[in-house]
């Protein structure tokens, strides 16, 4: 069975998240590590798509700033997004050559597995045909980015756990105007670390590899600044 | 000739949409190195070249989204790019025959765009784009006006293409078009510019609207020296950022208000060296970063403005600000451009902290994440051009600050010490002051400070 190494980094600023990402997708082209998931949360960051529209950012650079919002336009697919503490976001380092070669099903995979979680905390959650994401009903509950170069994947997805959802009011989420809505407002209470360990074993079960913990690391640097 | 398609990216994908090109017509591609990027389903990827050559053309243009296999630029491989480069008599012939074809490619891709206006010869010199002959511009002014100025543009415009057009007075009728149904892109206005073509019927009309834009306002003295460049010369017109607008008017200003004056510095960086190679993996491990000069220089830099004031001083008119706080800017260096932002505080610091705050603020300017007040209130700069490579420099002071550092490298130098022979690693460090305040002496007082704290650094202070 494949092995996929999980790590856990806790909340990571975006940009060094973002660092550890490319070093690790880079490191998966060359062959020299394996398979990651990495499992975080992000301080309040709105990140905008390779072929998003600033249009869909609805508030200026001053009131982000002042709201303590930072702003990176990145290299995945996807429009303007938010993420922010109470988010579980998920990395997949993934080579797809040892999988399928397959970006179809490997988003419809990555949905799968949020489904599958959702519905262990008994929300019943689904897809929409044309919108990738996860929706509840029409609201989105998690949403998919992915970048992919070489068949290796990076960037991946956000799950809204308990998050402060008053924060999407800066963007039109994806480009869509569609509500969004979290576990919580679902009336579900738990905390990151419990979904994310949820998470990772249906992940593991979808794509059927062994999911091997690793002591978090960079979670002990972030927190000293 | 290789063909690149769109490639299939899973079962039920049909069709992508060419986000991005990473290389332009003409350009050399590696094989399996990064071509162009593409966006199926909330997923970007990059697409990697298929062989090693040219890239000779570019059928897709950014933004269209085409079915899957569909060709979307082809690659010249090593051979036959290599007869096409020298001038020999042959290769235009050999050049010839394949410019109708990719057109005729594009019009069966895209057969509602109208075809090509008449591939005259000013169209046939950016196909054979690797060798035009733009030194000799003389030879082709004659014959063009005589092109029709209204010509008809095949395919539609984008508002970018309009704009570049309309600014730098380009007849789009004479740009050849490469995009999908001949379609004139971006690069293609960019070839035609780069080429050095004249710059269409009325040259002499766009040559006025310089001097005027810019009349010699007090405001704005020697902003517009005479357009130094002629029509048909190699230029190519680019506006300026918004930020490069504020840096050269920052520039300017700070030129025009302080009497500048350089006072240069050498000091011995061995103890300050020594500490570094001994804590720097510690740095590494513990904190996550580096431990570079700069913070044992910010700090040393402090000590002197507390020993001396009036370089933490503003003149304000006829009087003298004096600031309690030292707030250090430190000057970054982006892509395009510079950005200060500030370490407030800066004395109160040990050099962890500061080497902490000259990360976090460097990281995040280049990130352009700073957040405006960061840029703000310093009461001193220091800018590190060592860090690439620079001996000495004479900076310009930020104002309205009264003065600068400039940190050169730090090397190893053999130097006289007590009639012997050492070697120590050394650093130049500059002061640009403002003569109107700082005198001479006291710039060397200063100096002295910072060169002082820096050769007598005790282990103990890290």
């Amino acid at each position: 069975m494949r092995k996929c190494c999980v790590r856990e980094l806790g909340r990571i600023d975006y940009g060094k998240a973002l660092e550890l990402q490319q070093q690790l997708a880079t490191q998966r082209k060359q062959g020299t590590v394996g398979d990651h998931l990495l499992l975080l949360e992000h301080p309040h960051v709105i990140t905008l798509g390779r072929n998003g529209h600033v249009e869909n950012l609805l508030a200026s650079d001053e009131i982000l700033s002042r709201a303590g919002i930072s702003f990176y336009p990145t290299d995945r697919g996807g429009d303007v997004t938010y993420h922010g503490p109470g988010q579980l976001v998920g990395y997949p380092i993934l080579d797809l050559r040892d999988w399928k070669r397959d970006v179809g099903a490997y988003v419809r995979a990555v949905e799968q597995s949020l489904i599958d979680t959702l519905a262990e905390f008994g929300i019943e959650a689904g897809r929409i045909p044309k919108l990738t994401g996860v929706w509840v009903g029409d609201r989105k509950i998690a949403a998919i980015g992915v970048h992919l170069s070489r068949w290796v994947t990076s960037h991946g997805f956000a799950l809204n756990v308990n998050t402060d959802l008053s924060y999407f009011q800066y963007i039109v989420p994806c480009g869509l105007t569609k509500p969004v809505t979290s576990m919580a407002q679902l009336g579900v209470r738990a905390s990151l670390a419990e979904v994310s360990q949820v998470f990772a074993a249906h992940f593991g079960r979808v794509f059927e590899c062994e999911m091997l913990f690793e002591a978090p690391v960079l979670a002990a640097t972030e927190r000293e600044n | 000739m290789t063909d690149v398609v769109m490639p299939q990216m899973g079962e039920s994908i049909v069709e992508g949409t060419l986000t991005k090109w990473l290389k332009k017509r003409g350009d050399r591609v590696e094989r399996d190195e990064p071509l162009f990027e593409i966006s199926t389903d909330k997923v970007d990827t990059e697409i990697p070249s298929p062989a090693a050559g040219t890239l000779s053309e570019v059928l897709v243009e950014e933004g269209a989204t085409v079915g899957i296999n569909t060709v979307v630029a082809r690659i010249a491989e090593e051979g036959g790019a290599a007869a096409a480069k020298p001038a020999e008599p042959a290769a235009p012939a050999e050049k010839a025959p394949e410019a109708p074809a990719a057109v005729a490619a594009v019009s069966v891709a895209a057969p509602a765009e109208k075809a090509p206006e008449a591939p005259a010869p000013v169209a046939a010199a950016p196909a054979a784009a690797p060798a035009p002959p733009p030194v000799e511009p003389e030879a082709k002014p004659a014959e063009e006006p005589a092109a029709e100025p209204a010509a008809e543009v095949s395919g539609p415009l984008s508002p970018l293409v309009r704009k570049m057009a309309r600014e730098n007075n380009i007849d789009l009728s004479r740009v050849k078009g490469t995009g999908a149904g001949g379609r004139i892109t971006k690069q293609d206005v960019e070839a035609y510019m780069a080429q050095g073509t004249p710059a269409a019927p009325g040259p002499a009309a766009a040559a006025p609207a310089v001097p005027v834009a810019a009349p010699p306002d007090a405001s704005k003295p020697a902003a517009a020296p005479p357009p130094a460049f002629s029509p048909g010369a190699k230029t190519k017109i680019e506006p300026l950022s918004t930020m490069r607008i504020k840096i050269a008017e920052h520039m300017l200003l700070s030129k025009r208000t302080s009497a500048h004056v350089t006072t240069i510095h050498r000091v011995d960086m061995t103890k300050v060296a020594k500490l570094r190679e001994r804590f720097k993996g510690q740095f590494q491990a513990n904190h996550g970063f580096s431990l570079t000069y700069l913070p044992f220089i910010t700090a040393a830099a402090a000590v002197a403005l507390r020993q001396f004031p009036l370089l933490n001083a503003s003149l304000d008119g006829n009087n003298i600000v004096y600031h309690n706080e030292i707030h250090i800017g430190i000057a970054v260096a982006l892509d395009n451009g510079l950005i200060v932002p500030v370490i407030r505080g800066a004395d109160e610091k040990n050099v962890l902290g500061l080497q902490r705050a000259i990360v976090d603020l460097a990281t995040r300017a280049r990130s352009r994440q700073l957040k405006p007040d960061e840029v703000l209130g310093g009461t001193f700069s220091i800018t590190n051009f060592g860090s690439f490579g620079s001996l000495v420099g004479t900076p310009i002071i930020n104002q309205p600050q009264v003065a600068i550092l400039g940190v050169g490298t730090v090397d190893k130098t053999p130097v006289v010490i007590d009639d012997a022979i050492a070697i120590r690693s050394i650093c130049h460090v500059s002061l640009s002051f403002d003569h109107r305040l700082i005198d001479g002496a006291l710039a060397d007082q200063f100096m002295t400070k910072v060169k002082q704290v820096l050769e007598g650094w005790a282990e103990e202070v890290l």
